[in-house]
């Protein structure tokens, strides 16, 4: 009878109810769009480091990001790596900057990435034109089909000069996005440091492969005391060092966290305001319930009921209003991530929002006189 | 039948207000309630008898004085365990029926067992009888819009006596009925008490009730001034006040 009673209270005033959802449903969209962007830029951010094929990297000393490494270690970092015990293979990848000169004229920035596909330490994915072996070519670099306009040229086949050097698209991607919107260019690791003009020992990191059986503690403590100018990270620290980076020390991350939290404010200051005046208005209906001896944990049940219905029916409507946001932005510059994960925590998060919303109702009928029962 | 009182009221106050606002409401009441008994409160209105019902009812608390339902002196509990007392023991009957409005007949008497802890097929089956006790059967699904001020009061009959309470209290149960509906009401809360032998207390102003009562409690200015009986013998609804029927005793 408690959702009963709660359901028919919530349908009574379909107005109500319909400003109810509407708050919820805004809160919702609000909460899983900055959340979704969050997680958006969190997955560009770390998309290299997450599908490097390592265990350890090695960066130089206090480097902040994917991008942010410098072109420093050389073959004696590299050598040093190689005769740590545990290690089984350690290759060179060189990431940097460079400036992209557009056929047609202007610049662009894109992040070259320069790494032997047959060291197998970090190659393109999702290549949806040409091959891993297109990219072995001479002047051959693969960059994502969604920045061809903002590079300059149309597809396959096209030229533009990077750096020192010229080069030919052969290859193409799909979903590899930027979250500096300089796109990721990726060639071999020669052609790099070419292109950047840097000697042909250096590299940005050293992605380390542990041998078997090898303890990944005790050779990162054993690599770190070995280098004493380079960091030694496993892929989770470099990418929460990355994350840290680009999204809070720029505030990108807290903007879209402080939009989330807002959006809960709103959603809960709408739902606390309507669930206060539906129980303001069945006052006396729940005066009648204590006449009749019910406990006050059965009228808060309702209550919490009415909340709980409320989050239910908000949540299903803002999902899918959000998943058609998400649907639409798939093909943006930064397109929104729903994960099961996400979307579990958005409904605990609204049941919790409407839970606290009922908070001032609760306090209303606390109050609740059973004798205006014979004052009607 | 019993005769050992449900209710023991002794020397019941209740002040309201306070300073130069103060108003003693209840001064000194002492009424016992035994089973199998409709009895009437009467008095004209601001004479206290609704603020009495209300401290009968557990629902307000006395200035003085103490109150014993059942086996239980309820002077000094919580209003949680004043809640208990109400589930366990009384059923209420209010002028303005009190139902919920987004509940049907049946639902409304469901309710009244669900706080009580009585659910599922055992509250339906039982909600259906009393429903049919009082003679809505057949309006089990009608929403309180639906009905008449008569069935209403019918359905708040039931809801009072669903969970088989040892004392039934109801606060002017004719005062928004006609003459017809007035007289079923009565008629209904007088076989409740004889039926089922509980204690039956009406608050009232109506004279068309005295017909149906066992015994009349007059109050005034928050003082019992009479009370008189049915006489042995004399049980007829017709007879519709206690003049005429002393007069037809005589």
């Amino acid at each position: 009878m408690v959702f009963t009673l709660a359901l028919r209270n919530l349908l009574h005033d379909r107005v109500r109810l319909a400003v109810t959802l509407v708050g919820i449903l805004f809160s919702i969209v609000l909460v899983a769009v900055q959340l979704g962007l969050y997680l958006g830029s969190s997955r560009m951010i770390t998309a290299n480091i997450a599908r490097s094929n390592a265990d350890l990297i090695i960066t130089t000393f206090g480097a902040k990001s994917f991008e942010d490494g410098g072109i420093l270690l050389g073959d004696r970092e590299r050598h040093q790596a190689l005769a740590t015990p545990g290690v089984e293979s350690v290759v060179p990848i060189v990431v940097a900057f460079a400036e992209w000169r557009k056929p047609e004229g202007g610049s662009s920035r894109v992040v070259l990435i320069g790494a032997d596909s047959e060291d197998q330490g970090l190659v393109p994915w999702s290549l949806t034109k040409g091959t891993i072996e297109d990219i072995k070519a001479p002047d051959a670099i693969a960059v994502d089909k969604s920045y061809l306009g903002e590079l300059g040229i149309n597809g396959i086949g096209d030229s533009a000069q990077v750096a020192n050097g010229r080069v030919k698209i052969k290859a193409l991607t799909e979903g590899i996005r930027s979250f500096t919107q300089s796109p990721y260019a990726y060639t071999t690791l020669n052609r790099a440091r070419q292109l950047l003009g840097v000697d042909d020992d250096k590299s940005t990191f050293l992605l380390v492969k542990l041998a078997p059986g090898a303890n990944i503690t005790e050779v990162q403590k054993d690599l770190a005391k070995r280098l004493d100018s380079a960091d030694v990270l496993t892929k989770d620290e470099f990418e929460s060092r990355s994350l840290k980076q680009w999204l809070f020390r720029t505030g990108a991350g807290l903007a879209l966290i402080g939009g989330a939290i807002l959006g809960s404010l709103v959603g809960t200051v709408i739902v606390a305001q309507t669930l206060y005046s539906s129980t303001k208005d069945h006052i006396h209906e729940f005066a009648t319930l204590r006449a009749l001896g019910s406990s006050r944990g059965y009228i808060y049940k309702v209550i919490l009921a009415q909340a709980a219905l409320s989050a239910v029916m908000g949540y299903v409507l803002g999902m899918i209003i959000a998943l058609l946001i998400l649907y639409l932005s798939r093909n943006s510059s930064l397109p929104l991530v729903m994960t099961p994960g996400l979307a579990f925590w958005l409904f605990a998060l609204t049941l919790f929002m409407c839970a606290i919303s009922a908070l001032s109702a609760i306090v209303k009928v606390t109050k609740i006189d059973p004798a205006t029962v014979f004052s009607r | 039948m019993t005769t050992q009182p449900v209710m023991q009221a002794e020397n019941i106050v209740k002040e309201l207000g306070s300073g130069a606002g103060l108003v003693v409401a209840v001064k000194g009441v002492s009424l016992d309630l035994v089973p199998g008994e409709l009895t009437l409160l009467m008095g004209p209105s601001g004479s206290g008898k609704t603020t009495l019902l209300s401290i009968l009812g557990c629902i307000m608390k006395p200035t003085s004085g103490s109150l014993r339902i059942a086996d239980t002196v309820v002077d000094n509990l919580s209003a949680e365990e004043l809640a208990k007392v109400r589930r366990d023991h009384i059923g209420f009957i209010f002028q303005s029926y009190n139902l919920f409005p987004t509940l049907n007949a049946l639902e409304n008497v469901r309710i009244a067992l669900d706080v009580r802890g009585i659910k599922g097929f055992a509250a339906t089956s039982r909600s259906e009888e009393v429903l049919r006790e009082v003679g809505l059967g057949h309006r089990l699904t009608n929403y309180p819009r639906n009905l008449s001020g008569g069935e209403q009061q019918r359905v708040a009959v039931a809801r009072a006596i669903a969970s088989s309470p040892s004392i039934v209290l109801a606060d002017e149960p004719t005062a928004a009925l006609d003459s017809e509906n007035g007289h079923a009401v009565m008629a209904l809360l007088s076989r409740i008490a004889k039926e089922q032998n509980r204690s039956v207390l009406a608050v009232t102003h109506d004279p068309r009730t005295l017909g149906y009562a066992d015994r009349v409690v007059r109050i005034e200015d928050g003082k019992i001034v009479g009370e008189e009986r049915r006489p042995e013998g004399i049980d007829s609804p017709e007879i519709t006040d206690l003049t005429k029927r002393r007069k037809l005793h005589a």
